[in-house]
């Protein structure tokens, strides 16, 4: 991580969130740091976000995954405190969201960061431009304005020409781009993205997985994004926070947590990856044998291993891997081989 | 492993399942033989309690207008109530019949549509030809009066309950004792602090209406979809914001059951109303019935039943309508045209309906009644004779002449076994209430008309619930029947009765049955039809035959709505005997009657009603735990 608070988009530092009436008392006592179950048992309470620290850089896209139950959706709903978080801090733009009042909270929540939701939460009895413009509606905005804006942003989202349509006129994936449409009509900072696509099918979650990418290209937002699909984590994901039992157990890029799991959790849940997609030369390059010849193609060092079985099929003298013009190992067919077959289980962990 | 001790428990003991049920039935018959005669509490007609209540309503009466309390609170609430009610009826006299027609017609249409815009114009126009059309303008603005009032008050706390489940656990309790009070009990405490009349009439349509427009807000609210909820907060949206803007659209349709529900309990209770002297087609009903003359309450009757389905349909067509369906611009005109139409004809013609058009069909509909008293004398009596003496007297002879401490033991043996301790305990105390007031002997007999009418209903109501649920040509044909049966007010039902059975017990019986079997059969049906088709197809594959999957799997899987059938049945049945004391089946039904119409009995009608409340939350105590008991299966493994 290491930005530091003032320049990152969102900050959480020792955010817990337990629900049941004790909530308190078992956080000021040493039962918090009970398995989920035991704690249940023993204080009726369940902890669902445990200590949770991490921050948000402007612009990226921060992905939180974990199986259900692992306490990701009450995490993000916490960030605007959909869910009264128990302790923690919480910074957006640098504001502490702990201690907005309501009447803050709701301008933070109306300008600053908006939401899209697992199963949409459309209102069925308006168009789809009247769905787009609510959140501009509470805000006060005539009629006209945010209409006009409503209607920008439907073109956006691909939705041109619906605007009359109403909501179960549409199918899951369009709904879901009206979801989005919502979001991105206040034009909000930070967009928050509650598992939005596993409601839908397969082939519409890649359409909207593009769109989301596409979206980000262009708009520019910064995103936190839950999900419980680990593919999904690592094609949209800048960084990917994995968790478990309310815990992050790792923090990082898709390349550190695919290389080097931090645990057998991790570990087991990345097993069916295939790495190849997503680790890149340098998590295989070594240093050149003595006598090796060094006159084969070059390719940088962030190049995704799979990229570069072609080059390797082309020539049959080792690759060499740079990083901004330097030489930092090769890679050979014999290496490439190992990788895929999958031999060379322990890459070099931690590089 | 648990199973097989559970199920080895009295086969070790080498007793039968029924052994203890028996034992215990048998120490009861014991009892019984032994103490038959002593400790009985036979009725008495000047029971101090009931003085006590009779010199109340005198002091009432002498200080109605200089205590603080009448002054100040309960006399302002007349008025308000009053002056309401004078509001709608003098405007719908003022519309007079082309008016109301045509608005009427134009509300309906925008509603559902023009079928049910004629419908509307269909329906009022028949309240004039009945010659009832003062009568129906009056009950139209007692039930508007009454609904509004209802809404007015039950819809916010509907909606505060359905967001706040503290706030519901609150108000359910008092709803459940609500629904089961009979019609009768309102009324005399009304009359004790409202008077009689109107407003008294209309505050007492809207008590007894207001659980409904609660009930069912409270469960559309809090039934709207999270989600949406949730996205609308995300956005910033204040808490009125997202209840004018979320809940209250989302929840539209299941609000308008709430609304429809309100009118139908208000229609029904309108009626009754007038026993406190409350204007409109309850006065011919109500007459009718004291006089035994069919011919006089059946126009009333119709008149009320067509109310009922006008409003219903209206109301049902706006339910069933989408999120987002609006009136086409046909139906717009047309709505337009009719009311406008309306309007304008008000200068036009008279008023009120021309008396040239009616229709008085008094006297053939008592010939009609005459005939067929007669010509099915033999059946009539047959069946009126065998429920008398088979069961009605041998049944009230065993409980009024049993110690009042046997009656109550065995009530609380029943309850407990049944649905366990709390509800028994609760069970005892009305009983042991009951008794307090001086209304022993009266609740045992109406307890007698109570059984006896609830045995009848289960057995039809069994038989035609399982027959629908086999087959689909049945149901098919039973449906719309049904669907009309539970729009009709309840004493719509005491009009078959009396004019097949004369004023005798056996005419409430036979009222409260076809009352009460609609909704027992459905819930069978329904019971039934919810077992899951992959059992059913189980069953079948392993070569069941249709009597054997009824037996072992479907009406055993289905036992938790059939106890509810029984426990809905039990309560409808008591409000039916208690309104059927109107035509001869005496005890406490007679006795509320009377409290109103003599002044010097008012003390023994007030806690007659009651005793009836008391014995409606005592059999409701007895029976509702069992369907809240484990089934059979699940308490084996345990």
């Amino acid at each position: 991580m290491g930005d530091s608070p003032d320049s990152a988009a969102i900050t959480v530092e020792g955010l817990w969130k337990i629900f049941g009436s004790r909530a308190q008392k078992v956080l000021d006592s040493e039962d918090r740091h009970l398995e989920p179950a035991a704690l249940r048992e023993k204080t009726g309470c369940t902890a669902a976000v445990r200590n949770v620290s991490f921050a948000v850089r402007p612009g990226e896209v921060f992905v939180v995954m974990g199986l259900s139950g692992s306490g990701k959706s009450t995490l993000v709903r916490c960030l605007t405190r959909l869910i009264e978080p128990t302790a923690g801090e919480i910074r957006i733009g640098g504001e502490d969201i702990g201690r907005a009042s309501p009447a803050r909270l709701r301008e933070i929540r109306r300008h600053q960061v908006s939401m899209v939701f697992q199963h949409f939460g459309l209102l069925p009895h308006r168009k789809v431009i009247d769905n787009v413009a609510y959140g501009l509606e509470i805000q006060g905005t005539p009629k006209a304005a945010r209409h006009a804006r409503a209607a920008e942003i439907l073109s956006l989202v691909g939705l041109d020409g619906y605007a009359d349509a109403y909501p179960d006129q549409l199918s899951g994936g369009m709904q879901q781009r009206v979801g989005l449409a919502r979001a991105l009509a206040v034009d909000p900072q930070v967009m928050l993205f509650d598992e939005p696509f596993s409601a839908l099918d397969p082939l519409i979650r890649r359409d909207m997985q593009a769109e989301v990418i596409r979206l980000h290209r262009e708009v520019g937002k910064t995103m936190v994004f839950i999900t419980h699909d680990l593919s999904e984590a690592l094609k949209l994901g800048e960084r990917i926070a994995i968790m478990r039992a309310g815990s992050i157990v790792q923090l990082g890029t898709a390349e550190e947590l695919v290389g080097a799991p931090a645990d057998d959790y991790v570990a087991d849940f990345v097993r069916d990856v295939p790495r190849s997609h997503v680790l890149t030369l340098r998590w295989i390059s070594r240093a050149p044998e003595p006598g090796e010849p060094l006159d084969g193609p070059e390719i940088a060092a962030g190049t995704v291993i799979k990229d570069a079985i072609a080059v390797a099929s082309a020539s049959s003298r080792p690759i060499k891997v740079v990083d901004d013009g330097e030489l930092v190992g090769v890679v050979d067919r014999v290496d490439l081989l190992t990788f895929l077959s999958g031999q060379d289980i322990a890459v070099k962990a931690g590089a | 492993m648990s199973t097989t001790t559970a199920v080895g428990t009295p086969s070790r003991l080498g007793l039968p399942k029924w052994a203890a049920p028996a034992g215990v039935a048998v120490v009861f018959v014991a009892a019984y033989l032994v103490f038959r005669g002593t400790g009985t509490l036979p009725h008495d007609k000047e029971a101090p309690q009931f003085l006590a209540v009779t010199d109340l309503r005198e002091w009432i009466d002498d200080h109605r207008n200089d205590n603080p309390l009448f002054l100040y609170f309960l006399n302002y609430i007349r008025l308000f109530v009053g002056a309401l009610y004078d509001l709608f009826q003098t405007v719908l006299h003022a519309l007079g019949w082309p008016g109301i027609t045509g608005v009427m017609g134009a509300l309906a249409w925008l509603a559902g549509g023009w079928r049910i815009g004629l419908l509307a114009v269909a329906g009022v126009s028949a309240f004039g030809f009945l010659g009832l059309w003062q009568h129906s303008v009056d009950t139209l603005a007692l039930v508007a009066v009454a609904v509004l009032l209802s809404l007015a008050i039950g819809i916010p706390i509907g909606v505060w309950a359905g967001l706040s489940g503290r706030v519901r656990r609150a108000v359910t309790p008092v709803l459940d004792v609500m629904q089961i009070m009979p019609t009768f009990a309102y009324l005399a405490p009304l009359a004790l602090f409202f008077h009689i009349g109107a407003p008294a009439g209309a505050i007492a349509t809207m008590i007894y209406s207001i659980p409904p427009a609660i009930r069912i807000t409270a469960l559309a609210i809090s039934g709207v979809s999270p989600t949406a909820v949730e996205a609308s907060s995300s956005l910033g949206a204040t808490r009125w914001q997202t209840l004018f803007k979320v809940y209250l659209p989302l929840a539209r349709s299941t609000m308008a059951l709430a609304i429809n529900q309100t009118i139908m309990m208000a229609l029904s209770m309108v009626v009754i109303a007038n026993l406190i002297s409350a204007p409109g087609l309850g006065e011919e009903i109500i007459r009718g019935l004291s006089r035994a003359q069919v011919g006089i309450m059946l126009p009333a009757g119709v008149a009320i039943v067509i109310m009922a389905v006008m409003l219903d349909r209206m109301m049902m067509a706006i339910a069933r309508r989408g999120p987002h369906t609006k009136p086409s611009k046909i139906d717009l005109v047309g709505a337009g045209v009719l009311g406008a139409g309306g309007l304008v004809l008000i200068p036009v013609l008279p008023g009120e309906w021309p008396e040239s058009w009616t229709v008085n069909v008094v006297a053939e509909v008592n010939d009609a009644v005459l005939w067929a008293e007669t010509t099915w004398y033999p059946v009539t009596t047959f069946i009126k004779d065998f429920t008398t003496y088979a069961l009605l007297n041998p049944l009230e002879g065993l409980l009024t002449s049993a110690p009042w401490w046997l009656v109550a033991l065995a009530v609380l043996a029943v309850a407990w076994r049944v649905s366990g301790v709390r509800p028994a305990l609760i069970a005892l105390g009305c009983l042991l209430a009951i008794a307090l007031l001086g209304t022993w002997e009266h609740a045992m007999q109406t307890m007698t008309t109570v059984a006896v009418a609830v045995l009848a209903t289960l057995v039809i109501g069994l038989l035609l619930g399982v027959a629908a649920a086999r087959s689909p040509r049945f149901s098919a044909v039973q449906r719309p029947l049904l669907d009309a049966a539970q729009t009709m007010p309840a004493f719509v039902y005491l009009l078959p009765a009396l004019a097949l059975f004369e004023t005798t017990r056996f005419t409430a019986i036979f009222a409260s049955i076809i009352y009460a079997v609609p909704p027992v059969v459905r819930l069978v049906e329904d019971g039934i039809k919810a077992v899951p088709a992959e059992v059913v197809e189980a069953a079948t594959s392993a070569g069941s035959t249709p009597g054997q999957l009824l037996w072992k799997v479907q009406l055993p899987m289905a036992r938790r709505a059939i106890l509810l059938a029984a426990n809905q049945g039990i309560v409808m049945t008591l409000a039916m005997v208690v309104v059927g004391g109107l035509v001869g089946a005496g005890a406490l039904g007679y006795d509320v009657v009377l409290g109103f119409s003599q002044r010097t009995d008012f003390g023994l009608g007030f806690v007659a009603g009651i005793a009836t409340v008391l014995l409606g939350v005592m059999l409701d105590r007895i029976t509702q735990g069992a369907d809240r008991r484990p089934s059979p299966r699940k308490r084996m493994s345990t």
